[in-house]
């Protein structure tokens, strides 16, 4: 009866969501007095999974799920959990993992909390706390059903090291065929830049930059930081950027370790998507902009001026420190 | 075609959050409500179909009648008919049987759903409604188009699009991107006056599983005052030596 857990992988390689969902398994069992399974589709190097606690790997290898199909993926985490005979499903908050989650929730029967920031308040009974109203509040969340999935957020409760001995086992589940009545016929991705789900620092821009053919010091700034690239509500609604880039109430939640707000005035939907992040840095020259009220740092003055020194500051701060 | 479009009736993306009664319910003194976003870009392409394909469009909300003013919106942006699910929205898996039941009973060829409110954000309703109803179902949804049976449908993934084909019956969670927001209706006057004729049916619940229950909420400490640096070098130095992010 252990916990069983989906750790995300791309191209073999386990995402770093697929650390801290493991590692949130980890501490779920221990409170459970159990261990902590994992599934893990077309992955490698599943033993890593043992350095966050993780005491078996379930590992399926099937070319029929090269492609991430959220019907069948949940098919497979459906018999991982009964072949463990487990009640609890953790998971990330991938955009696959929540396109997953419900399936398995109508499925399994079973009361899904998603967004978890912490380790359970209690197992009996079970109440995890997550963030509610887009970021604005906390709700500490009952799950009354004896199935039982929980939805980590990024960076939260995050990765915990705790190596264990690991086995690792062929899994082989046979999947119905209606569950790929769904098919992928193309996927368009940024491949080699961090993306705003996973990136540790976020460079997000606002109106203030006045229109998309500055765009570029932007992505300098990201490209010397290693970070994703962002932007406010009105600057998707102009189309100066991708809507993909939205952060904000209604865009992506941003929940990163440092996030850079440049010409973003900082409207409260823009706060409440953005509130996760660790530490937040805004540069605006208007210094009763709302977000100097919500950031951790911040330098009043004009982004055209502050960001190329900005750039060039920190290529030699990285020249330095590498 | 007939499309359901599913309604969750939320506070103003603007909206101070408060909690009251020992902070164990939400504070809905002062709060505007509207049409969840996510579902008021679904309800605004389900218009794109009725107008350019022919659909029937309804609406179904789950609440009691302090929220027909916003299902009332629906109807006026063009919706022709509305169903209210006498209950209290208590948890996402309770809400979807609800829905699960009307979606059964209406034989919807499409149901859009918002990907998720923005006051819960459980992001649970439309999955597990798919599930109960055994339809097609594709989640945070940006692009849809149908023809005869035949869906093309996009979705957004982490760093990227996803292109997909499906085909009907299907449930759609879906965001912004199915339209643009400059594309999102204000309801007219021949609208409103055309909304108080329409059909708004109350049903009663049926029993359904209380998956979960919110038992206390609380709010972010409150935050320090900002530290401003006075040139790029201070801002360097302070995330490296203090922050420890860079």
């Amino acid at each position: 009866m252990s916990v069983i857990v989906y750790t995300e992988s791309e191209n073999g390689k386990f995402k770093k969501n697929a650390f801290e969902a493991a590692s949130y398994a980890a501490e779920v069992a221990k409170q459970l007095g159990t261990t902590a399974t994992a599934i893990a589709i077309n992955s490698e190097e599943n033993e890593i999974l043992g350095d966050y606690g993780i005491s078996k790997v379930l590992h399926v290898k099937d070319d029929s799920l090269k492609t991430f199909n959220a019907k069948a993926y949940a098919e497979v985490v459906v018999s991982a959990l009964q072949n463990e005979s487990a009640t609890t499903v953790i998971l990330s908050s991938s955009a696959d993992a929540k396109f997953m989650a419900p399936i398995l929730a109508g499925t399994l029967k079973a009361g899904y909390v998603p967004n978890v920031v912490a380790a359970p308040d209690s197992t009996q009974p079970f109440i995890v706390k997550r963030t509610a109203f887009s970021n604005k509040g906390f709700a500490h969340t009952e799950i009354k059903t004896e199935k039982k999935i929980i939805g980590v957020s990024n960076n939260a409760f995050g990765t915990v090291e705790n190596k264990v001995d690991i086995a690792v086992e062929d899994f082989n589940t046979n999947i119905k065929e209606d569950a790929f009545e769904i098919k992928s016929i193309e996927i368009d991705k940024v491949v080699g830049k961090a993306t705003i789900a996973d990136a540790d620092i976020v460079v997000s821009a606002g109106r203030g930059l006045k229109g998309p053919e500055n765009w570029g010091m932007i992505e300098e700034l990201a490209d010397v930081l290693g970070a994703a690239t962002a932007c406010s509500k009105p600057v998707s609604d102009l189309g100066w950027r991708p809507h993909g880039e939205h952060v904000g109430q209604t865009g992506k939640p941003v929940a990163s370790n440092l996030y850079i707000a440049i010409g973003i005035s900082g409207a409260i939907q823009h706060l409440a998507g953005v509130s996760a992040s660790k530490t937040k840095v805004v540069i605006n020259n208007d210094p009763e902009a709302p977000f100097f009220k919500a950031a951790d740092y911040g330098i009043v003055g004009d982004a055209f001026e502050v960001v190329p020194q900005l750039i060039e500051k920190l290529k030699d701060f990285k020249a330095q420190n590498s | 075609m007939k499309i359901l479009v599913c309604i969750s009736n939320v506070p103003d993306t603007t909206s101070k959050i408060n909690f009251t009664d020992g902070d164990t319910k939400f504070d809905t003194n002062g709060v505007q409500f509207v049409i969840n976003p996510n579902d008021e870009f679904g309800l605004t392409r389900a218009m794109w179909f009725k107008e350019k394909q022919g659909a029937t469009v309804h609406v179904a909300t789950v609440g009691d009648a302090s929220v027909e003013p916003t299902i009332r919106k629906a109807l006026a942006i063009g919706a022709d008919e509305a169903i209210r699910i006498n209950t209290e929205p208590t948890d996402g898996f309770y809400v979807a049987e609800q829905l699960a039941k009307v979606v059964k009973d209406g034989g919807y060829d499409l149901v859009i759903c918002g990907r998720e409110s923005i006051d819960y954000n459980g992001g649970m309703v439309p999955g597990i409604l798919a599930t109960l109803t055994e339809m097609n179902f594709i989640n945070t949804c940006i692009g849809l188009e149908i023809e005869d049976n035949k869906v093309t449908a996009v979705r957004e993934i982490d760093g990227g699009k996803e292109t997909l084909s499906s085909s009907l019956p299907l449930v759609v969670g879906g965001q912004k991107g199915l339209v643009q927001e400059s594309d999102l209706r204000i309801p007219n006057m021949r609208g409103i006056m055309m909304a108080r004729k329409k059909a708004l049916n109350v049903v009663e619940p049926v029993d359904g599983i209380k998956a979960t229950a919110d038992s206390k909420f609380d709010k972010p400490a409150p935050k320090g005052a900002v530290k401003l640096a006075n040139s790029v070098d201070e801002l360097v130095d302070l995330l490296h030596n203090e922050a420890k992010v860079i």
